[in-house]
C-alpha cells in the first residue's frame, strides 16, 4: 500500500501543483516583473525600473488614504468579530435547547457572496434605516460607509469565527475548568486565566483570518460603497482596482500598488501570527 | 480498482492538455470578434452563422462581460488566437490599443462609411470605424405632455413653444406644480447617482457644458478645460433636482432601473436618456406613438438650433497582429455585415442600430426616428465630446461633486467643488495619463 502511494503520488499530486504553478506561481512572478513596467497588455511591456514604486510613494495620495481607511477599517471588525464571535460561541457551548439550531443559523450569512450581500445590505441601510431616519443614504458620508462595511463584514464572519471557537471551547478539558472552581476561581478568572489560554490556538487563527479578510475586502466595498462619497471609502484592493485604468502608466502603478499590499498584507500577518502564537500554552 | 483510476486520472490530464491544444491556428482564414455589447450577443452570433453558411468562412463571436471588456480584451489579445476584431469607446480608448490597430485607410468597408468623421484618425492611418449611431436626449412621454397641454391653465401648450432652456424651464417648472392634477410623482423621474445611473449626469449631461467651450474655442479636444459653461450645467442640474419624483438628497441610492420604471410606470414625463433605452418593455408599456424626445438645452446662445447628441462610443479596430489571411478575411467580413442585405437589415431590425455606412437600413426604433426627424429639421447634432474626457477618475470625481451637491442642499461652496472637480480635475487626470 504504502509502496504503491510512493511510486504513483506524482501522478496524483500534478494535477494540483500545475493548477498551484499557472494560477498562483507563474502570476504571481510576471505581476512582480510588471510591477517594473509600463504596459498595455502583459506582452508589450516597456521596463521602467522603479518608477511606478517611485509615484506609489510620492504622488499617489490615495494609496496611503486607502491604507489609512483600510487599517482602521481593519482594526474595527478584527475587535469587534473576534469578541462576539467568542461570546456567540461561549453562550452556544452551554447546552442551552436549539444549540444546533442557532449555530446554524449564525454560520449561514457566511454562505453567501460578497457582492450579493453587498447589495442587499446596501438596500437595507439605505431603505431600512438611513432613508427613512435621516434622509440620507451611504453615500452621504464617510462614517455611513465606513460603519456600513464594519456592519456586513462583521454579520458574514462572525458565524464563521464562532464556529472556530466553539471546537476551540470544547476541547477545554472539563478537569482543569473544575479544578479551577475547586480553587476557588469566579466566572471571570476561569474565562481568562483557565479558557483564553486554552483557546488560544483558535484565537490565532480567527484573528489571522479576519485581519486578512478585512485587509483584503473588496466584493462588499464594491457592492455597499463603491468609494462613495469621493473615494473616501475606497479600500486598498478597491484603490488598485480603480487605480489600474486605461493607460500603460496607470496600469504599472496599479501593479506596483499590488505588490506593495502584498508585501503590506504578508507583514502584518506574519507579525500578527507571531505574537498569538507566543501566547499559545501546550496541553 | 486503484490502477483504473488512476488510469482515469491520467485519461482526464491528457483530455485537457488535448483540449487546450485544439484552439491551434490552423491557417485557415477565421474571424474572431470579441463584442462589446452584451445586449446584442445572440443577434451577432446569428449573423456570424449566417455568413459561414454563405461562404464557409468561420467567424468566432465573444462577448465580454458588461463592463469588462477592456480587461477581457488585454486577456484575449496576447493569447495565441487574439481577437482580430475588437472595439475602442472613442479616442482615449484607441491611445491604449494603438499598438494593435490595422490601418483602415485602404479597406473597403471605409468607403462605405457615409462621413469622415465616424472615423478615429491617427496621422494618415484610420485605426478605428464607427458601427454604431447612438442619439440621447431627454424622452418624454407624449401621452402625459398631451394631458398638460390641455389643462386650463397650462403655461406652455405646444412643444413647438419649447425650444431653449427658459422655455423648457417654465414647462418643467409649470408640469411639477401640477402634478396632482396630473396625476403623477414628478415631471423628471429620479436623477440617481448609483453606479447604475450616475453615467447619465458625469458623463451624458456634462457632454452639453464641453461641447458648447469646444465649439466656442474652435477645438475638438483640449488638455485643460475651462470652465466657461458650469453655470449653464449648474441650472439644468438644479432643475433636474427640484422637479423629479423624489428629493434631490435620495438620489444617492437611486438606480438606474429606479428612473426606467418612473418612466414606463408614467410617473414622471421626462427622463434623459438614449436610442438604446427603447425595448421590448418600453414599446409594450407606452408604445411607439407615444415616445419622444428633447434637445437637452443647457441655456447657451443660439441653442434654438440645437439638436440631440449623436455621435459613437463603438469603433471597430482590426487587429495588425493577426495573419494576414485573418485580417483579410475580417475586412471581407465587415464589408459583408455593412453592404449585403441580411448583414444591414439584422444591424437595422434585429439590433436596432442606426449605422454610418451607405446602405443603412431603416431602423424601427421610434427614438431613432425622432432622431433623424431632427436632422431633417436641419437642427445641428450635438456631437459626444465626452469621448474625450481623460479618464473615468474624471468622471467619478464629478459624479462625487454632482451628488454631493444635491445632498448638501445645492449651496454655492458646495457647487465649487464641482467645479474644481472638473476643470481641475480635468488637468489632474490629461497629465497623468499624457506626461
Amino acid at each position: 500500500m504504502n509502496k504503491t502511494l510512493k511510486r504513483w503520488f506524482p501522478i496524483f499530486l500534478l494535477p494540483t501543483l500545475a493548477a498551484f504553478l499557472i494560477g498562483f506561481v507563474v502570476p504571481f512572478f510576471i505581476g512582480l516583473y510588471l510591477s517594473f513596467c509600463e504596459y498595455g497588455t502583459v506582452e508589450n511591456a516597456t521596463f521602467v525600473g522603479f518608477a511606478n514604486y517611485v509615484r506609489v510613494f510620492t504622488a499617489d495620495s490615495q494609496f496611503w488614504y486607502s491604507f489609512g481607511f483600510t487599517a482602521l477599517f481593519t482594526l474595527v471588525s478584527v475587535v469587534l468579530i473576534n469578541v462576539i464571535a467568542f461570546a456567540v460561541a461561549l453562550g452556544l457551548t452551554r447546552g442551552i435547547r436549539g444549540t444546533n439550531f442557532f449555530r446554524t443559523v449564525f454560520f449561514m450569512p457566511n454562505l453567501i457572496g460578497g457582492i450579493v450581500l453587498g447589495y442587499i445590505w446596501k438596500m437595507i441601510i439605505n431603505y431600512g434605516v438611513l432613508i427613512p431616519l435621516f434622509g440620507k443614504d451611504l453615500s452621504y458620508s464617510t462614517a455611513y460607509g465606513f460603519w456600513g462595511l464594519v456592519l456586513v463584514v462583521a454579520w458574514q464572519q462572525i458565524g464563521y469565527m464562532m464556529i472556530i471557537y466553539i471546537s476551540g471551547l470544547q476541547s477545554v478539558p472539563e478537569e482543569q475548568i473544575e479544578a479551577a472552581k475547586i480553587d476557588g476561581a469566579g466566572w471571570w478568572q476561569t474565562l481568562r486565566s483557565v479558557t483564553l489560554p486554552m483557546v488560544m490556538p483558535s484565537i490565532t487563527i480567527c484573528t489571522f483570518l479576519t485581519l486578512t479578510n478585512s485587509f483584503k475586502l473588496f466584493d462588499q466595498n464594491l457592492a455597499l460603497t463603491d468609494g462613495k462619497p469621493f473615494r473616501t471609502t475606497e479600500m486598498l484592493a478597491m484603490c488598485i482596482r480603480n487605480t489600474y485604468g486605461t493607460t500603460p502608466k496607470s496600469h504599472g502603478t496599479a501593479q506596483a500598488m499590488a505588490v506593495v499590499f502584498f508585501l503590506i498584507v504578508a507583514i502584518i500577518a506574519l507579525l500578527q501570527l507571531r505574537s498569538t502564537k507566543e501566547k499559545e500554552v501546550q496541553q | 480498482m486503484k490502477r483504473i483510476l488512476s488510469v482515469l486520472c491520467i485519461v482526464a490530464m491528457l483530455l485537457c492538455l488535448g483540449g487546450c491544444n485544439r484552439m491551434q491556428d490552423d491557417g485557415k482564414a477565421s474571424v474572431y470578434y470579441l463584442n462589446f455589447k452584451p445586449e446584442q450577443d445572440d443577434e451577432w452570433k446569428a449573423l456570424a452563422k449566417a455568413y459561414t453558411d454563405e461562404t464557409g468562412v468561420e467567424v468566432t463571436v465573444v462577448t465580454a462581460a458588461s463592463g469588462d471588456y477592456e480587461d477581457t480584451l488585454g486577456a484575449e489579445i496576447v493569447k495565441s488566437n487574439p481577437p482580430t476584431l475588437f472595439q475602442v469607446n472613442g479616442p482615449v480608448g484607441l491611445s491604449g490599443w494603438m499598438d494593435y490597430c490595422y490601418d483602415l485607410s485602404g479597406s473597403e468597408v471605409y468607403t462605405h462609411l457615409t462621413d469622415e468623421d465616424f472615423a478615429l484618425k491617427e496621422g494618415d492611418q484610420v485605426l478605428g470605424i464607427a458601427y454604431v449611431l447612438e442619439t440621447y436626449g431627454i424622452i418624454y412621454n407624449k401621452s402625459i405632455l398631451d394631458k398638460y397641454f390641455a389643462l386650463p391653465d397650462a403655461q406652455i401648450t405646444s412643444l413647438n413653444q419649447v425650444n431653449n432652456f427658459e422655455s423648457f424651464k417654465t414647462l418643467v417648472t409649470d408640469i411639477q406644480s401640477k402634478k396632482e392634477t396630473l396625476g403623477i410623482q414628478g415631471a423628471f423621474t429620479s436623477s440617481g447617482m448609483d453606479a447604475s445611473s450616475d453615467w447619465r449626469f458625469k458623463t451624458h449631461l456634462a457632454n452639453l457644458p464641453i461641447y458648447y467651450e469646444y465649439m466656442e474655442n474652435d477645438i475638438t479636444s483640449t488638455s485643460a478645460i475651462k470652465g466657461t459653461y458650469l453655470d449653464h450645467y449648474r441650472q439644468v442640474w438644479d432643475l433636474y433636482l427640484n422637479n423629479a419624483t423624489c428629493a434631490p438628497t435620495e438620489i444617492g441610492a437611486k438606480t438606474e432601473d429606479d428612473a426606467k420604471n418612473e418612466f414606463l410606470n408614467g410617473q414622471a414625463v421626462f427622463y434623459q436618456n438614449g436610442t438604446w433605452a427603447w425595448d421590448e418593455t418600453m414599446e409594450e408599456k407606452l408604445g411607439a406613438d407615444n415616445v419622444g424626445m428633447l434637445p437637452i438645452y443647457i441655456g447657451a446662445e443660439g441653442e434654438e438650433a440645437q439638436g440631440l447628441c449623436t455621435g459613437s462610443e463603438n469603433y471597430w479596430c482590426v487587429n495588425k497582429n493577426a495573419s494576414e489571411t485573418d485580417i483579410q478575411a475580417t475586412l471581407d467580413f465587415l464589408n459583408w455585415v455593412v453592404t449585403s442585405e441580411t448583414g444591414t437589415k439584422t444591424l437595422a431590425e434585429d439590433m436596432g442600430f442606426v449605422i454610418p455606412f451607405e446602405n443603412a437600413q431603416n431602423s424601427t426604433n421610434p427614438l431613432i426616428k425622432e432622431a433623424q426627424s431632427y436632422l431633417d429639421a436641419g437642427k445641428n447634432p450635438v456631437s459626444w465630446s465626452f469621448s474625450t474626457i481623460p479618464s473615468d477618475q474624471w468622471k467619478s470625481g464629478v459624479g462625487s461633486a454632482l451628488l454631493a451637491y444635491a445632498q448638501g442642499g445645492a449651496t454655492d461652496d458646495l457647487w465649487e467643488m464641482v467645479k474644481s472637480s472638473f476643470v481641475e480635475g480635468w488637468k489632474t487626470e490629461h497629465d497623468k495619463a499624457n506626461s
